[in-house]
């Protein structure tokens, strides 16, 4: 009795296999691009723990065990772009979310629907643009010969030119305000639908209650987009080892006098792969970055998950 | 109660007013000094309201198009070719993963997810890219690396089939003998066009935007896009005004509105999106507030 039940069980799972082939075949080109784009270097991160001989291939080079990350963590680089990478994100999440959520709110009392959107379709226009577009409209605010703020500010005001690109005082502050023009309108159109959703029923009680709007706000709006506020911040720390390579190698244009507060974990890597040659020291730089930022996606989403599992990844 | 709401609405507006300034101003800073008279750049620097207007940068531009044209050309070429494979890659991955009766479906499903949240990163990749794989300065460098396949877009589109294609229709489509491919692109994509819409300008802007691939993996100027050719471009005036002491470089910037073509070729690459962009802002927010909201 048993064995029939069972053969005949695995009957229907090979005849709901066959049914399966056309879904897997659909699967197959894509599968094939990930393994290759992902999961071989996910196995290349190996490297760090290697002396790589080219000769050899990456497979047959010794091993030298911890070594790289010996000589990497005894520079006092390795100190300089982990708190870099580090400091500028934690600013970025802060002032990023505040400042989002604020013009959300701002936007949402708004009365007429077309200016609405206006100021949506505005703020969200230097998140299309690349990187690269970008360092030219910083050049041009900031050129010493020629620059914006250089001949039409400070020289009116007869202070001094400065030479942005090689004064590192100046850095953090431009690098902050760069990232947050750049992606405020991008956070407060994820804040602004969750705004949107809310019953207009609480804001008409509460009128009726005599709330001011203040209060509206403060006891209404931000309680219900609490939720939203520590799903997206718990994924930006996920995401918090990870810097733009972009806004820290391509906009301060790669000026070396600045590296002290521009350069982090992916800046590192870049300069120690392609202008040095150096694979030992950036594989074990990526090693470490790929390493702990895996950790702390899973922290993340963990907590996300004790908060509210709807809003967990996985 | 309703002065106060009318004073509000004004102070709202002003001060949405000028932060829509603060983010407009660089860009305006940008188009105006494009279109400024050479030596009044040199003179007064960039500026929002120059003292004497030129065309000369976009003069030189037209002149030297053929440098440009190219790299116009390849970003165009790039953007169509990545955006149309990656767009079908992505529905081919996402279709079975929205089918409850595929085997495995789960196992599948945390294949294409776990890349989200695990990477090599830049060394092995480029590594295997460049050493045993050789797309270094092919057309290749530019399509394939990075791009073409986000498990991110798989799952909003795999999450879009899901919540937007009812089981029954899939169902009826089978019992009248349709195939799976038939379904699939008879059925469910004709059902997902918006979906469709929203994915493909979120790619295809990745597409035209992208700078990384041509910096890791091209030497070749020839292939550069356009975006390659802006970076170069920032670097190179640079490099031709410092070292003038070689005649060459100097013969170079002799005729080089150096100064207002850096801002005439950002103009020229940034312009399309910003063009389209209005027209499509829709979808583009759509876009943004589905892939937050669930990934």
């Amino acid at each position: 009795m048993k064995t029939a039940a069972t053969a005949r069980k695995q009957k229907i799972s090979r005849t709901r296999f066959k049914h399966c082939i056309p879904l897997y075949l659909m699967f197959l080109p894509g599968a094939l691009y990930l393994i290759i784009n992902n999961y071989i270097p996910m196995g290349g991160l190996i490297i760090a723990f290697k002396q790589v001989n080219w000769n050899k291939g990456i497979l047959k080079s010794p091993w030298v065990g911890f070594s790289n990350f010996t000589y990497l963590f005894q520079t006092k680089e390795a100190w300089t772009i982990t708190r870099n990478t580090l400091a500028y994100n934690a600013v970025f999440i802060i002032l990023g979310t505040v400042i989002a959520i604020a013009v959300a709110i701002l936007l949402n009392e708004l009365r007429s629907t077309r200016l609405k959107k206006t100021y949506q379709t505005i703020i969200l226009l230097p998140y299309l643009i690349s990187m690269v577009v970008v360092s030219y409209l910083v050049y041009a605010m900031l050129s010493s010969e020629s620059g914006f703020i250089n001949l039409s500010i400070l020289e009116p005001l007869g202070k001094e030119p400065v030479s942005w690109y090689t004064e590192p005082k100046y850095w953090p502050f431009i690098l902050v305000i760069i990232q947050v023009w750049k992606t405020f309108g991008y956070n407060c159109v994820l804040y602004y639908a969750v705004l949107v959703g809310i019953d207009r029923g609480y804001y008409e009680a509460a009128a009726i209650d005599g709330a001011t709007r203040w209060q509206q706000i403060t006891r209404i709006t931000l309680p219900e987009l609490v939720p939203t506020i520590i799903t997206l911040t718990l994924m930006s720390i996920g995401k918090i080892f990870y810097s733009d390579f972009g806004l820290f190698y391509q906009v301060p244009m790669d000026s070396g006098p600045l590296y002290d507060v521009t350069n982090t974990i992916d800046t590192y890597v870049y300069r120690g792969l392609i202008r040095l040659n150096n694979v030992g020291m950036s594989s074990a730089a990526g090693f470490y970055q790929s390493i702990v930022g895996f950790i702390l996606v899973l922290l993340a989403n963990f907590i996300v998950r004790k908060i509210d599992t709807d809003k967990a990844l996985f | 109660m309703v002065e106060n709401n009318k004073t509000f609405q004004i102070v709202a507006n002003i001060v949405m007013i000028l932060l829509t300034l603060c983010c407009l101003f660089p860009f305006l800073l940008l188009v105006m000094s494009s279109l400024t008279d050479e030596t009044t750049l040199i003179r007064e620097g960039y500026s929002i309201f120059p003292s004497k207007f030129g065309l000369e940068s976009y003069a030189y531009l037209m002149r030297n198009v053929g440098k440009i044209g190219r790299a116009y050309g390849i970003t165009v070429f790039v953007t169509i070719v990545g955006t149309t494979s990656s767009m079908l890659l992505t529905i081919l991955m996402a279709y079975p993963l929205s089918r409850k009766e595929l085997y495995g479906r789960n196992i599948l499903a945390f294949f294409v997810f776990f890349t989200m949240l695990f990477n090599g990163g830049l060394v092995p990749t480029y590594i295997m890219y460049t050493r045993y794989l050789h797309i270094k300065n092919t057309m290749w460098a530019l399509i394939f690396p990075a791009l073409l396949v986000s498990a991110f877009y798989v799952i909003m589109m795999r999450t879009y089939f899901t919540t937007n294609i009812p089981d029954a229709v899939i169902e009826a489509a089978r019992i009248d003998g349709a195939g799976e491919w038939r379904i699939l692109f008879t059925i469910v994509l004709p059902l997902s066009l918006p979906m469709i819409a929203t994915l493909a300008l979120l790619i295809g802007l990745g597409y035209w935007n992208d700078w990384k691939n041509g910096l890791y993996y091209l030497t070749d100027t020839r292939l550069y896009s356009i975006q390659n050719m802006l970076n170069q471009m920032l670097k190179d005036v640079q490099f031709l005004k410092s070292g003038a002491d070689s005649s060459a470089a100097a013969e170079l910037t002799q005729d080089m509105p150096s100064v207002g073509i850096k801002m005439a070729i950002a103009v020229i690459g940034a312009l399309p999106v910003m063009a389209v962009y209005p027209f499509f802002q829709k979808y583009f927010v759509k876009g943004i507030t589905i892939g937050a909201v669930k990934g």
